[in-house]
């Protein structure tokens, strides 16, 4: 089973990197971009086979080390 | 296998080979080649393996000195530095990568340069970089700027080493091929410098590093290509650094170094394991067997012709002393490496190559590696423009404003914005900070340091390129004098444009006669380089660009001296000769839109005697600031020692000046140093000159807070401080 | 004093800060793996700046969770001393043992110069060699020392007298230019809630040799040393 754990910014945590993103954007003369929030995707490719299980494992990996829950939210996918 | 895919003349063609050289494969081979085997030969005389154009030119220059451990051909140069002590250091091109990817490529060019300093056993302690950017007006200019710093950054940063110092220029011709040449200098003690040559019949061949992956297929014979518009397809051949792995690396085969395991030691560069492997069993005279199963992967499905042509980044061959595989294994485990015993040396002189059980690969060493083509192009010179009667060149209203004008121009503003984003200070030996004339950085746990710089005035190899190659050679050991330190060898980096057209031949050829010229008069050998050529868009050329990195020796660094006023009230000497030379000039260039003339003469009787002279005097303790002078001349050199010592100067013209004002400010003649010294000690100190027969006069005194010329004009410290400092942070949008 | 400097992968301010050790205690510190799990008997542990496990993933995450990390929590947790510099306090930050977290600086750029720090506390046993109010020339390296805590933490430190430093402008002003990454209140370095784990962005160990071009990192260590003397 596979699982994509999605890493974003907190609402509130100042975000320089989406904002200099946001900021090329226009500069691109995309217009009407109101915000941008960048973060990171983490596959994972996982031996369970319990979906119930995988959730589990992988949001103890989440609270351990995969993000910093002080400025990070995460969202877990699991894949089949 | 790859043995069943036919070599017809198109894929002959997509190797890079011409039809005579194919010729010759067969010959050597005495059938038809397999794909691999055409792909190894395609890398193997690629102008970046081979230096097919440029080695009978490079056999010209001066190599040896009592100084010099190992000369050209290891993977770097190798000093003595007394007490046991040795630097090994080169520089490296990086060039077509980091046009396509800046970040990554210049990422990889740091990587793959300080591999070849720690594969010989040394530590590094400094990166420096010479970069070459295209008009700031291009749209690329700025993205490019962006990115190479970054990657430059991002690596040296990571792996710990400090990026202490380079060179950043800005011209058109570069808008289509810009220039990353990287340095690194390491440190080793002298009895233990790890070579290249593989030896011991039955020697265990050992793989360690990072996973092979798909990364980079032909670089090689990328990085000999012209450029054409479709460039930019060729993303996906672009190596991704790993700065981790190769901190990792160094520390892993430091490690290993000090036991007596290695026998030798190759890293794997452009071409990989192919290039690696020859190399080894060629320098050796002894032959390979690879097993490529047992090479580490990243990826599923490799072929044997992928494994060997990939450019996978931090990875490094070995052979080892019979039974020391369990030391290193234990130690590359303990850093987390990938650790494999791919094949071992044989008396057969043939590189074998095994795959799922069958012999996917068969091929001599010595033919392969030794006679690779060579070519003698033809050359010829375009004339060298006539030297510029100073009286004749256009003078300027306001030449206070000329001189802001000049400070705030893209070759002279401070790159402050660029070694900013580079730790500069990790191990904390950088003792000369960036922005002055050679960075120092001192050997740890002693008092002896060590100069380096980088340099190169492209403008002056393209109107004449034998009087600027021996300009770049005699302005790096300038700058290493500058700071009391004694000259000892150089490292070249030499980037032109096709040399299938005889015009770029000759700037090669004119190039390497001035620097051979420079280094027998300043005994200052060359004991590595590299060469990079078809560096053109479209049939446009770069200038012609011999960068040359030097390093030099100081003893006591308490005696190194820096570029900045020290003092108030301290007299300041101009030590050279002056004839206003201003053909080339970024005065002419920047301020009136001309580039032409000759360059400054560059006269290396002089540059010898004058240099000496200075770094006497430094040593006994007379002066106690030094800059040479070179771009923009007096005018830009006083005005630099101000600002970085934030005190001002009063500048006092010659009586009788037998040239315009102009022309003695802004002239860029050669083998010239001003310095600071203590009013006592100044008719001392001239006397002495004149005695040595140094030209050397009195030009100012240090004190205030502006930069004046009697009956001249007068700015304001404040005023040539931003103009200097604002532009490249405003034109970077971040200011 | 007994000092040991803990070495992780990627570690490369380890030797610089052993040598400033040295200098101030006459003996070199113990060099620890971080594969350990016990430490020897010691009066202070340092972490050192670099680019533990390259930065990956989050500055400081994977060498948070080393094996050493678990004695290092509990030598702290006994009241004994933890210094974390540069990459040492993204370290500590994501072992818990300081608040907050360590953000990519503002401008976005890995910023490497010498900056000007205000001691807002020099009560401390790392702090004492300076008086409250000094302002010192220190460099920073980093590419991630914006410091964010949420407004409770903020106002906690402050009210706690646990901001250790600030940046500042030479004559000590506070100011936005002489804030080099962006960091909340100016934070350049903090103290746990017991005084004994400092955690702060600049390089002290890098300006304490006079031929480095200047020497006010230095009391930070002899401090040090008088404190366990």
């Amino acid at each position: 089973m596979k699982a994509r754990v999605h890493i974003t910014l907190k609402d509130g945590v100042l975000d320089p990197q989406g904002k200099a993103i946001g900021h090329a954007l226009g500069n691109l003369g995309f217009d009407g971009v109101n915000g941008v929030r960048q973060g990171k995707v983490i596959e994972l490719d996982l031996a369970a086979t319990d979906r119930g299980a995988a959730e589990g494992q992988v949001e103890q990996m989440c609270r351990r080390l995969l993000a910093n829950t002080v400025i990070e939210n995460y969202k877990i996918e699991l894949i089949d | 296998m790859t043995a069943d895919i036919a070599i017809t003349p198109q894929i002959v063609a997509e190797h890079g080979l011409s039809e005579s050289e194919y010729d010759r494969v067969l010959e050597i081979m005495g059938r038809e080649p397999n794909l691999l085997e055409l792909g190894i030969f395609s890398v193997m005389w690629s102008e970046h393996c081979s230096y097919k154009s440029s080695k009978k030119w490079l056999k010209t220059l001066p190599t040896e000195a009592p100084w010099v451990i190992c000369g050209p051909g290891e993977n770097a140069g190798v000093v003595d530095l007394g007490d046991g002590q040795a630097a090994i250091f080169k520089m490296e091109s990086h060039n077509h990568p980091s046009f396509i990817e800046p970040y990554q490529g210049a990422a990889t060019g740091v990587g793959g340069i300080l591999r070849d300093v720690f594969t010989m056993g040394a530590r590094p302690i400094a990166n420096m970089n010479a970069l070459r950017f295209g008009s700031p007006a291009h749209p690329k200019t700025r993205h490019l700027v962006a990115g190479v710093v970054a990657g430059i950054g991002g690596y040296g940063n990571c792996v710990g080493v400090p990026t202490v110092g380079g060179e950043c220029n800005f011209h058109p011709a570069y808008d289509g091929n810009i220039l990353v040449n990287a340095m690194t200098v390491g440190l080793a003690d002298s009895s233990r410098i790890f070579y290249s040559a593989a030896a011991g019949v039955g020697n265990p061949v050992i793989y360690v590093g990072s996973k092979t992956g798909r990364d980079g297929i032909h670089g090689a014979t990328m990085a000999s290509a012209e450029f054409d518009d479709d460039s930019e397809e060729k993303r996906p051949t672009v190596q991704v650094g790993d700065p981790f792995t190769e901190k990792l690396l160094i520390e892993a085969c430091l490690e290993l170094m000090a036991t007596d395991a290695i026998v030798a030691i190759q890293d794997m560069g452009a071409a990989g394991l192919t290039s690696s492997s020859f190399e080894m069993a060629s320098k050796g005279e002894v032959g390979i067997e690879l097993d490529l199963d047992r090479v580490p992967v990243r990826e599923d499905g490799m072929t044997p012709y992928e494994m060997m042509l990939s450019e996978s980044q931090e990875r490094m061959l070995m052979v080892l002393r019979p039974g020391a595989e369990d030391t290193a294994r234990a130690i590359f485990e303990k850093w987390e490496l990938d650790f494999a015993v791919i094949g071992r040396v044989t008396d057969s002189g043939r590189m074998v190559l095994r795959f799922g059980g069958a012999v996917v690969g068969d091929l001599p060493v010595a033919p392969l590696a030794d006679a690779a083509p060579e070519y003698d192009r033809p050359h010829e010179a375009a004339p060298v423009p006539a030297r510029l009667d100073p009286a004749a060149t256009p003078a300027s209203d306001d030449l206070g404003e000329a001189l802001v004008r000049l400070l705030g121009t893209p070759d002279l503003a401070s790159k402050r914005w660029i070694w900013e984003q580079y730790d500069h200070m990790v191990g904390a030996d950088t003792i000369g900070r960036p922005g002055g004339d050679a960075a120092l950085v001192r050997l740890h746990g002693t008092r002896k340091a060590l100069a380096i710089t980088t340099d190169c005035t492209p403008r002056y190899c393209q109107a004449d390129a034998r009087t600027g190659g021996a300009q770049a050679v005699a302005e790096t050991w300038r700058n290493i004098t500058a700071t009391g330190a004694r000259p000892l060898a150089i490292t070249d980096c030499m980037n032109f444009g096709n040399p299938e057209r005889p015009e770029i031949m000759a700037q090669f050829v004119g190039a390497i006669a001035g620097m051979g010229e420079a280094c027998r008069a300043l005994d200052y050998p060359v004991v590595s380089g590299n060469v990079s050529l078809y560096n053109e868009t479209n049939g446009k050329a770069i200038l012609p660009t011999p960068a040359i990195g030097g390093i030099g020796l100081i003893a006591d660094c308490d005696k190194a001296v820096s570029i900045a006023f020290p003092a108030e009230g301290l007299d300041v000497l101009l030590i050279g000769d002056t004839r206003g030379e201003l053909g080339q000039s970024l005065y002419l260039r920047e301020l009136h839109g001309k580039e032409e003339g000759a360059p400054p003469a560059v006269d290396l009787t002089a540059e010898r005697r004058n240099g000496d002279f200075v770094r006497d005097a430094i040593h006994d303790g007379i002066v106690s600031a030094c800059h040479d002078l070179s771009d923009g001349g007096l005018a830009v050199g006083i005005a630099e020692m101000a600002l970085a010592g934030n005190i001002g100067v009063d500048i006092t013209v010659p009586e009788g000046l037998a040239i315009p004002l102009h022309a003695w400010l802004f002239g860029e003649d050669q083998a010239r140093y001003l310095v600071t010294v203590a009013t006592p000690q100044s008719a001392g100190i001239l006397a002495a000159a004149a005695a040595a027969n140094v030209p050397a006069i009195s030009v100012g005194r240090t004190g205030g807070s502006d930069l004046t010329v009697r009956n001249g004009f007068t700015i304001s410290l404040a005023t040539l401080r931003e103009a200097r400092e604002s532009w490249l942070p405003t034109y970077m949008g971040t200011a | 004093m007994k000092a040991g400097v803990i070495v992780f992968p990627g570690s490369n301010c380890d030797r610089d800060v052993m040598v400033a050790l040295e200098q101030a205690t006459g003996r070199p510190p113990a060099a620890i793996w971080h594969r350990e799990t016990v430490l020897p008997d010691l009066d202070l542990v340092v972490l050192p700046g670099g680019f533990s496990y390259g930065d990956y993933l989050r500055a400081g995450a994977m060498a948070a969770q080393s094996p050493i990390m678990r004695a290092v929590v509990a030598h702290a947790e006994a009241g004994r001393h933890v210094l974390g510099i540069c990459n040492g306090f993204q370290i500590a930050i994501e072992a818990g043992l300081l608040p907050g977290a360590l953000l990519r600086n503002a401008g976005l750029h890995f910023v490497c110069r010498d900056v000007w720090l205000r001691v807002e506390n020099a009560a401390t046993p790392f702090t004492r060699g300076y008086r409250g109010g000094d302002v010192i020339r220190v460099p920073v390296a980093h590419h991630d020392g914006n410091y964010f805590a949420d407004p409770e933490t903020l106002a906690r430190l402050r009210g706690e007298g646990r901001v250790a430093f600030r940046y500042c402008a030479a004559d000590g002003d506070a100011g936005e230019r002489a804030n080099p990454n962006g960091s909340a209140d100016d934070i350049a370095g903090i103290l746990n809630e017991r005084g004994n784990v400092l955690g702060l962005m600049p390089h002290p160990e890098r300006l304490a040799d006079p031929a480095l071009g200047g020497t006010d990192g230095r009391p930070m260590f002899t401090a040090l040393v008088e404190s366990f003397a």
